[in-house]
């Protein structure tokens, strides 16, 4: 039987030879790999602990010794940014996991099965796709309480309807496909057609959107921990550094701009992927 | 299906999500891990303060019937007080509502401007200098952080040039001037956003149109191309863009929370935050059920709106 990671490295293999074709995709994996990779093994490649204050160099500009300066501790900002971006990573990683873990069982029974169960399972989705992603954020941040680990639960719940529905509207289209008749008339079983059949030929929208929303999970946690709603300090967050930056920024420009960028790169790369593996594995939709 | 029977279909269809988002909202406050009039009063708590938000809350009746009570106090405009100002959340929301929709239009507009003439520019010269800053303004405007961008206006254009105020608000009433002068940096912070997705929008679909066998009609009969461009292929290309327009103007709303916050504007976005951290809870209840009403009303104008102009829509 074919797991979801089965599935995952079926699709990665077919499409490794046009991904190469790919400009923007390989561009945007390129860069994902690196800040990645920058984040995990931030441990070696940071100059300075990151929460290490040094009251001899606060507000130095940018130098070869402080690549982004330091900030009014004399904490060196390059450092803090490589830290910044394991949080952010981590909440990305772990909102769009969670969201897809249950989002494609529930999208493909609904997508599937259809009738009273469709119902069952889309409507609540609908009350929740209701509110703009940012206001259910906050208001359930509000009454869960402000932690990373809070934020990566109410991101994944805010994913959850996208997912289903990419899900849904994926499988529903493969359902009706030939091949998928075909199985059917040879025997095949619900529970095999379901995820021999339809579930590897209608994962790809989904794929993509999980990296998109890999994007927006990135903005999202810096948005609330700038808010004071997400990561707490003494936590690394680039949200938090911008929050915190913007009291000496006039003296300091190189505090709010470079967690900034990183922001700004990380997703970047996640929406280049995205745009990419459109190419890829759907030349005919989208894009232009 | 004609028209009417589409519309009211439609209609139909809000009804449910109107009813499963005023579940979330009511269900929010009940989510408070522990005693929620506890939680809301915190340390000034007082038994007399407690028994109040009991009552207030329904605390003490079954939950269905807790529903009911507070969706027709809702309904009835009672959305219950501020437990900090001791104002009714109805007056609250109708100081700072019009804000926050003053900063979403000239967003709104903002974007339009810019991002539907540039798209068209990037489809009818593909690969050329419009193409090449379309392409760039879709990418960046949709990875930039709002929050940061409203950051580096306030650092480069108000602090460091002097031009724009980098905080507060104007009413329009008092001074018009300074009412834009407030509002234009938040502004053009909201419709980088929206521009980048309108740009690309309107090129896809500018370079779909383009290729139709009626504008090499239009171009062999000799029309100037100015003319095939913009009446011909863009009233083609329209409805996408609208489509694009409606569905986006909701999550100006979002965006709208934070950048207020930002620019300490006291509109809608700022109240819902300030609300949340103090934990305020009717008023995060309001402003979510506020705010999202008007999201539905919008996603529903839009659907209309597409079938207004695409008949084929209604048929389905």
């Amino acid at each position: 039987m074919a797991t979801a990671r089965d599935v995952l490295l079926l699709e990665s293999q077919r499409g490794r030879l046009s991904l190469a074709r790919s400009r923007t995709a390989s561009a945007g994996l390129l860069l994902a790999a690196v800040l990645v990779a920058a984040a995990v093994f931030a441990p070696f490649i940071a100059l300075a602990d990151p929460t290490a204050m040094d009251f001899q160099a606060p507000f130095r500009s940018p130098t070869r010794a402080h690549p982004f300066g330091t900030d009014n501790f004399g904490r060196d900002v390059f450092s803090r940014v490589l830290y910044g971006y394991r949080t952010s990573l981590l909440v990305g990683t772990g909102s769009v996991a969670l969201a897809v873990a249950a989002g494609v069982p529930l999208g493909l029974v609904a997508g599937y099965v259809g009738g009273a169960v469709d119902h069952v399972i889309m409507r609540p989705m609908d009350a929740l796709v209701a509110f703009p992603a940012v206001l259910l954020t906050i208001a359930l941040v509000g009454v869960l309480g402000t932690s990373t680990a809070v934020l990566v639960a109410v991101i994944a719940i805010v994913y959850l309807p996208i997912i289903v529905r990419t899900m849904r509207a994926s499988a529903l289209a493969v359902r009706a496909e030939p091949f998928v008749e075909g199985a059917r008339a040879r025997g095949a079983s619900d529970l095999r057609l379901a995820l021999r059949h339809v579930l590897p030929n209608a994962i790809d929208p989904v794929l993509i959107q999980a990296s998109i929303l890999m994007g927006v999970a990135i903005l999202i946690e810096a948005a609330l921990s700038f808010l004071g709603l997400g990561t707490q300090p003494p936590n690394p967050s680039l949200g938090l550094m911008l929050a915190d930056g913007r009291d000496i920024m006039r003296d300091a420009p190189w505090v709010v701009v470079f967690p900034g960028l990183a922001i700004m790169l990380a997703v970047l790369s996640f929406n280049l992927t995205a745009d990419g593996l459109r190419d890829v594995l759907d030349p005919k939709g989208g894009g232009g | 299906m004609g028209l009417v029977r589409f519309l009211a279909r439609r209609l139909l269809l809000t009804i449910p999500v109107l009813f499963g988002m005023s579940v979330v909202v009511f269900l929010l406050i009940r989510l408070v891990p522990g005693e929620p009039a506890q939680v809301i009063l915190g340390l000034r708590a007082t038994p007399e303060g407690l028994a109040a938000i009991h009552r207030d809350l329904g605390l003490d009746l079954p939950l269905h019937r807790q529903y009911v009570q507070w969706l027709s106090n809702f309904v009835t405009g009672n959305m219950g007080q501020d437990y900090r100002s001791h104002m009714a959340v109805t007056v609250l929301l109708r100081q700072r509502l019009p804000v926050t929709l003053e900063l979403a239009s000239l967003a709104m507009l903002l974007s339009v401007v810019i991002a539907i003439p540039l798209g068209v520019a990037a489809a009818v010269r593909r690969g050329g200098a419009a193409d090449r800053t379309a392409t760039l303004l879709g990418l960046v405007g949709i990875s930039i952080p709002d929050f940061w961008l409203a950051i580096m206006l306030i650092l480069f254009v108000a602090l460091e040039l002097g031009v724009l105020p980098s905080s507060g608000f104007r009413p329009f009433g008092e001074d018009a001037a300074g009412n834009l002068r407030s509002l234009l940096l938040p502004a053009v912070t909201l419709a980088a956003g929206l521009a980048a997705v309108l740009v690309r929008m309107t090129r896809a679909s500018m370079v779909d149109v383009l290729s139709r066998e009626f504008i090499r009609f239009a171009r062999a009969k000799g029309l100037r191309e100015r003319l095939v461009v913009y009446k011909h292929a863009l009233r083609n290309a329209s409805i996408p863009i609208i489509t694009v327009i409606g569905l986006q103007s909701g999550y100006l709303l979002g965006g709208a929370v934070i950048v207020e916050q930002v620019f300490d504007l006291p509109g809608l976005g700022s109240l819902t935050v300030s609300a949340t951290l103090e934990r305020n809870y009717p008023v995060v209840q309001a402003t979510a059920m506020v705010i999202g009403l008007m999201f539905v009303a919008v996603n529903l104008a839009t659907d209309v709106a597409y079938a207004l102009l695409n008949p084929r829509i209604r048929a389905q």
